[in-house]
């Protein structure tokens, strides 16, 4: 079975909530949607104080190419637009909305109309859609969808690639996407590969899923398409872009480039829903399916969250704050990001919540390196981790970047594997963010 | 067996003897020409290579110096009231007049004043934790109290209290460097100038946010009332961005606006202590 070949761990899976239904979330009181949920410039508020909206009109503009639209998840009044903390950690701004009933824009069809098959919409008319449905990348990275849509020129993509890895361990949002929206899945598929003119499109699914590995077989098998299904052997973490690109095609994206340089583009499968939704039903990207799980959650499970929710609301229908609690994560347990209050809302990029009891929340006191070399055999880009740490620790940029620290795409497998308990993840992403700047004021 | 050993050890000799010549010779060809002032220069300054000057290291300096054969622009900021003057004398240069000055943190959120709201417990460095959230407080821009500062500081002059969680400086062994300035991810380190006696006005807040959250945030945060800068005579207080600023260089140390700020985050160091008690201030937790 086809995997990625260099380093690589394997975390103990801990899919709780793989065989729960896709649950929608009642809706909450109020909504604090930010206006910058994704990577790029913030969104322009288009509303104010006061105002009334509906669930899917559009309150944040694009504020350029590399942006996205935001819309309203809710109906109601906007109470404020002001600063809200997110799960960035400081406050920025977002449009604080009261809730009052569930009522949809016009522009929202509610169902989609019989005749959704490919041949009726054009690549431009899927493009605008998915730019004017504000589209971002769902995995965690929130890049705009449409900017990946639209290769840069001299460019020539061959393969599309459905994400369905989901390598964290606890999450299964697209685990539970792929079982129950298997049909929407395939036609999205077709829809991203007819905007980017490829012919070949390898949905990636890791085989501790084989429920959603034989449901999306099935679906691929009647309709056949160009599409194939490709089982992945678990490792972590398969679903990092690169990883999943030499995993399926065997293709290296080469350091430094993107992955249209190999020819391939990669989407992941909650993208790929949206925008099917957004193509069929003009549907903007307001909901999402979150994974709240932990230990000692009452009710875990997956389910189907409006933006802006607080992270507090999706707890509660979970059972509530358990009292052992120690830590709330937003994402899944290697590359999530500890909150640091659960007012912090739900937003297009987030996968999963994550309760964490005290127990295992806080860290071991770390010890010294004694050159094993674990790290430098599970990173999955080739780096030499304890190396990159010292050099961080030294603030020695110049090293760093030689070092190739720019590579490295945090995936903390190296902290995860370190017998000392080093932090080494922490100390490289700091290095990498100082060398960051080295390199932009060097231009 | 014997002339074995006697022919291995005199072939190594003679190898040996040749590759000093040539290494010799190499060393005398391109032997690196310095100027012996370097050196010289060198073994005034302090020896700390803090990087205060900008330039890598104490031999950085001196070597721009050197090359300089001027003073002007380069000046050793940790090496006190002696070094620059040692330097030129030793150069046959003029030295200029310069300012003492002194590492101030503007941050007064010490444990009471600014509550905790979360714990953070990843990596012991407030730059890792700038990049991760606004802190464990309300506060975006405060103090983070993992010692950023105290590592920098080849001195010893900096050094977060334990009670407080906010660095004390030594202003008898701060050299002004400014190392600890640059260390510190959210710039609540400033240099100001030693003033008269070491007596000090200065306003120990960052916080640019509006009035209302900031003292959410913190009891003796600047709210930006502008009381200060109204009560001010010699209009040394210009309030911008909701933040208070004293320019040293104006202020006559009248200390009116330290009994007039509503919060208290307008503090005087090294003054004697007043006759009157200053009104007492309720902090809100």
């Amino acid at each position: 079975m086809k995997t990625f070949t260099l380093g690589g761990i394997h975390p103990p899976d801990e899919k709780r909530t793989a065989g729960s239904a896709i649950a929608p979330l009642p809706l909450p009181g109020q909504v604090a949607i930010p206006l910058s949920q994704h990577i790029g410039m913030p969104a322009t508020p288009l509303v104010a104080k006061g105002d009334r909206v509906k669930a899917g009109q559009l309150i944040g503009g694009a504020a350029g190419f590399i942006s996205a639209n935001v819309h309203s998840s809710v109906s109601g009044v906007v109470l404020d637009v002001k600063a809200v903390v997110d799960a960035s950690g400081y406050a920025r701004p977002a449009v604080v909305i009261r809730v009052e009933g569930d009522e949809w824009d016009e522009s929202v069809k509610q169902r989609e109309s019989p005749d959704h098959y490919l041949s009726a919409f054009s690549r431009e008319e899927m493009l605008a859609s998915i730019q004017a449905a504000g589209v971002v990348g769902m995995g965690g990275a929130t890049f705009p969808a449409r900017v990946k849509l639209s290769p840069p020129a001299g460019s020539r993509p061959e393969i599309l690639i459905v994400n369905g890895a989901e390598c964290e361990p606890f999450l299964t949002a697209d685990h539970r996407l792929m079982i129950e929206r298997s049909r929407e899945l395939l036609i999205g598929t077709r829809f991203l590969m007819k905007a980017l003119g490829v012919e070949q499109a390898i949905i990636g699914i890791e085989n501790n899923k084989p429920d959603a590995i034989a449901i999306m077989r099935e679906a691929v098998t009647k309709h056949t398409l160009g599409i194939e299904v490709c089982p992945l052997k678990v490792k972590y973490p398969q679903g990092g872009e690169k990883q999943l690109i030499q995993a399926t095609t065997g293709r290296r994206v080469p350091p430094g480039a993107l992955p249209i340089a190999a020819g391939v583009v990669v989407h992941n499968v909650g993208t790929v829903y949206a925008a099917y939704e957004a193509i069929t039903i003009h549907k903007p990207l307001v909901e999402r399916v979150v994974t709240v799980t932990g230990k000692s959650l009452e009710r875990p499970g997956n389910y189907l969250c409006r933006v802006g929710a607080p992270v507090s609301h999706l707890i509660e229908a979970a059972g509530g704050l358990p009292g052992d609690t120690g830590k709330v994560v937003s994402g899944g347990p290697m590359m999530g990001k500890a909150l640091a209050s659960t007012d912090v809302v739900v937003t297009k990029g987030t996968s999963g919540v994550l309760v964490i009891p005290a127990a295992e929340a806080l860290r071991n006191p770390s010890r010294d390196c004694i050159r094993c070399a674990k790290c430098v055999r599970v990173c999955p880009m080739g780096l030499e981790p304890y190396l990159l740490m010292t050099l961080g620790e030294h603030r020695q940029t110049g090293e760093m970047e030689r070092g190739r620290v720019m590579d490295c795409i945090e995936c903390g497998s190296c902290s995860f594997t370190c017998p000392a308990q080093r932090p080494l993840l922490d100390v490289i992403r700091l290095g990498k963010s100082r060398v960051g700047q080295a390199i932009k004021s060097r231009k | 067996m014997s002339t074995i050993i006697i022919y291995t050890v005199v072939s190594l000799c003679a190898i040996g003897v040749a590759s000093a010549v040539v290494l010799y010779l190499v060393a005398r060809k391109f032997r690196v020409e310095e100027a012996p002032r370097i050196d010289q220069v060198e073994a005034l300054l302090p020896g700390a290579n803090c990087g205060g000057c900008g330039k890598p290291g104490c031999r950085g300096l001196a070597e721009a110096i050197v090359k300089a054969n001027s003073l002007e622009g380069l000046a050793c900021p940790a090496g006190g009231e002696t070094t620059m003057p040692s330097i030129a004398a030793a150069l046959g240069l003029e030295a200029g007049a310069r300012v003492p000055r002194v590492a101030v943190v503007r941050c007064g959120g010490n444990r009471e004043r600014r509550p905790r709201l979360n714990r953070y417990d990843g990596y012991p460095s407030c730059a890792a934790e700038h990049a991760l959230h606004r802190g464990e407080s309300a506060c975006a821009f405060g103090c983070l109290g993992l010692g950023d500062c105290e590592r920098a500081c080849a001195f010893g002059a900096i050094r977060v209290d334990a009670s407080s969680g906010l660095p004390v400086v030594k202003e008898e062994a701060c050299a002004a460097c400014d190392a600890c300035a640059k260390a510190c991810p959210r710039g609540v380190i400033e240099l100001r100038d030693k003033g008269i006696k070491s007596r000090r006005v200065f306003v120990s807040c960052i916080n640019r946010d509006r009035g209302a959250a900031a003292r959410a945030a913190c009891g003796a945060a600047c709210i930006g009332c502008g009381k200060c800068a109204k009560d001010c005579t010699f209009e040394a207080i210009t309030v911008e961005n909701n933040l208070a600023y004293i320019d040293p260089r104006k202020c006559r140390l009248c200390r009116k606006c330290v009994s007039s700020c509503p919060t208290g985050a307008i503090l005087e160091v090294n003054f004697p202590p007043r006759k009157t008690e200053l009104p007492k201030f309720e902090f809100e937790t």
